[in-house]
């Protein structure tokens, strides 16, 4: 017995579609058991807010009289990329203002605009025949602007590492501030109701995939960036995925700062916490069988951040069941843990998304094409220029 | 029963402990030492939540004045902006007393001032900047 798409889409429209978020559906499995949550279970709704650096947006200013062929950007003092075309940007989240540092960045322009602040727009040119304007300083909002959409190359990572410090100093980094000898352990994942963890195989999720992204409905793009499959198995017959992630599109006006906001970690830098949703149809008892699956049984590792290096030792594994218990053991010791994503806004996007199923406002949209099975992860070849 | 924390000054040959053991004996209040910098042959620095009688508060603090130790109110405060926050527990991750903390069923962040040191680490750690240090009340 399966479900295609198109009949989950049709009981979507006739209002009977089920739906349940990747945490109710661990009880309705432990009751009901696999066969039967398949049958009664149509979608099941997975969601994450947590920081994402590779986020940005593109934006189109519209053209002035007369037109400026603009090469260099600024938005509220942070540069955007202007090397597109004439009147055509990109602010990504982690670029910094020129004037206010670590504090503010691109991702603060991106909330200002949603929020509906008016951003100061400045623009250089060095003048062509077409485009004789030198210069431009305005102010703008979103709404003055012809299109501004969401781009962000890499999301919604699958599983990211725990974060700790060995050293004798406290360290800042994107993962919080880490205090010295082990003092607390970081972790960033929605565990159980994250989405890549849902669907580990991306047997639904792929190019096209219609996804709630930060208020709005937007659609996976592409793989994302660094994007790789890794699996490995661990002693019990549990797998560890790793390594998947989603370059995401939407559209900027429709989206709200509940869902959308800029973030400065101390010593770091900006970057913004990104909430996304993802629905799983539930094709089958073998997609039933990944969407049961519990923070016990999804592993990641420790990572000693100390070390200034790309690959940075990995101290123990660790399930998310002891991760969220608030302490784990290190080396004989109790270590105080701590999320940086809100899991409490994630379980808010994972409802608000199985409402608007539920209400008939969302549908499934099947992918066009689906993720690669195979991508490396490859170093920069830093050769030199000898 | 009325609380008040303040900053008590040490002169350098005064060391604090006889001095506390007369408050918590002599004006039956409770004490309890939020933050300490006591270096000997230093002048120390101690900020200390008092609780007992006003008047046994404002006895013991006349008391401190007169031995040469000086004392100043302690304004200052945490904050939470509960609109701006957004739950994600990184500033639990620095908190050194437990003030700050989640709730392991709803995950949302709690703020428990009693036990706040207002040594400040979260102001840095929160990356939106919902906590503030407020410096009257
Ligand atoms: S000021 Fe210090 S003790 Fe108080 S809540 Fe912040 S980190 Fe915790
Ligand atoms: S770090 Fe800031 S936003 Fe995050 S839980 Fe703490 S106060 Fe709230």
């Amino acid at each position: 017995m399966g479900k295609t798409f198109q009949e989950i889409n049709e009981k979507i429209r006739t209002g009977e579609v089920v739906v349940a978020t990747a945490e109710e559906i661990i009880d309705i499995v432990k009751e009901e058991g696999i066969k039967e949550a398949a049958r009664k279970v149509d979608v099941v709704t997975t969601a994450t807010f947590g920081p994402m650096c590779s986020s940005g947006a593109f934006v189109n200013f519209g053209h002035s009289d007369p037109p400026i062929r603009m090469n260099k950007v600024w938005l509220n003092d942070v540069p955007a990329y202007g090397g597109i075309a004439a009147v055509d940007a990109y602010i990504g989240a982690t670029e910094l203002s020129e004037s206010r540092g670590l504090e503010y960045g691109g991702a603060h322009v991106i909330e200002d605009l949603v929020a509906g602040k008016k951003v100061r727009l400045r623009a250089k040119s060095y003048g062509t025949d077409c485009y004789p304007r030198l210069d431009v300083d305005t102010f703008i909002t979103l709404e003055d602007l012809n299109q501004a959409y969401l781009f962000n190359p890499r999301n919604v990572y699958q599983n990211y590492s725990a974060a700790t410090n060995t050293s004798d100093q406290i360290i800042d980094t994107y993962m919080g501030t880490l205090l010295p000898r082990c003092g607390n352990v970081t972790y960033s994942t929605s565990g159980e109701l994250s989405p890549l963890l849902n669907d580990p195989e991306f047997r639904t999720i792929g190019i096209g995939t219609r996804i709630f992204l930060a208020g709005t409905q937007g659609y996976i793009a592409w793989e994302g960036t660094q994007f790789v499959r890794n699996k490995v198995e661990i002693e019990d017959g549990v797998t560890m995925y790793s390594g998947g992630t989603l370059a995401v599109i939407g559209d900027l006006k429709d989206m709200n700062t509940r869902y959308l906001r800029a973030a400065s970690f101390a010593r770091y830098g900006t970057t913004m916490f990104v909430g996304i949703g993802i629905p799983i149809p539930v094709l089958d008892e073998e997609m039933m069988e990944y969407l049961a699956v519990t923070n016990r049984d999804i592993y990641t590792g420790v990572v000693d951040y100390s070390v200034p290096k790309r690959s940075k030792p990995t101290l123990r594994r660790v399930n998310y069941e002891e991760l969220r218990s608030g302490s784990i053991e290190l080396e004989g010791k109790k270590i105080p843990t701590a999320p940086l994503s809100s899991l409490n806004r994630a379980r808010e996007i994972a409802n608000v998304l199985k409402e608007s199923i539920e209400r008939g406002e969302f549908f499934l949209q099947e992918p066009v094409q689906m993720m690669p099975t195979k991508r490396e992860f490859k170093p920069l070849k830093d050769v030199g220029v000898e | 029963m009325k609380k008040l924390k303040v900053i008590l000054y040490f002169p350098p040959d005064k060391t604090d402990r006889p001095f506390s053991y007369y408050l918590v004996k002599d004006y039956d209040l409770v004490f309890n030492i939020l933050q300490a910098e006591v270096q000997p042959g230093k002048r120390g620095r101690l900020t200390v939540e008092l609780e007992g009688t006003e008047e046994n508060i404002e006895r013991a603090l006349e008391f401190a004045r007169q031995n040469g130790v000086e004392y100043r109110p302690f304004n200052k405060n945490i904050v939470r902006n509960q609109g701006e926050c957004m739950d994600c527990g990184a500033c639990i991750a620095i908190c050194p007393s437990g003030a700050l903390y989640m709730d392991p069923i709803d995950w949302k962040l709690y703020f428990d001032e009693s036990k706040c040191l207002v040594c400040e680490l979260c102001l840095r750690a929160c990356p939106v900047k919902a906590i503030d240090v407020n410096m009257f009340v």
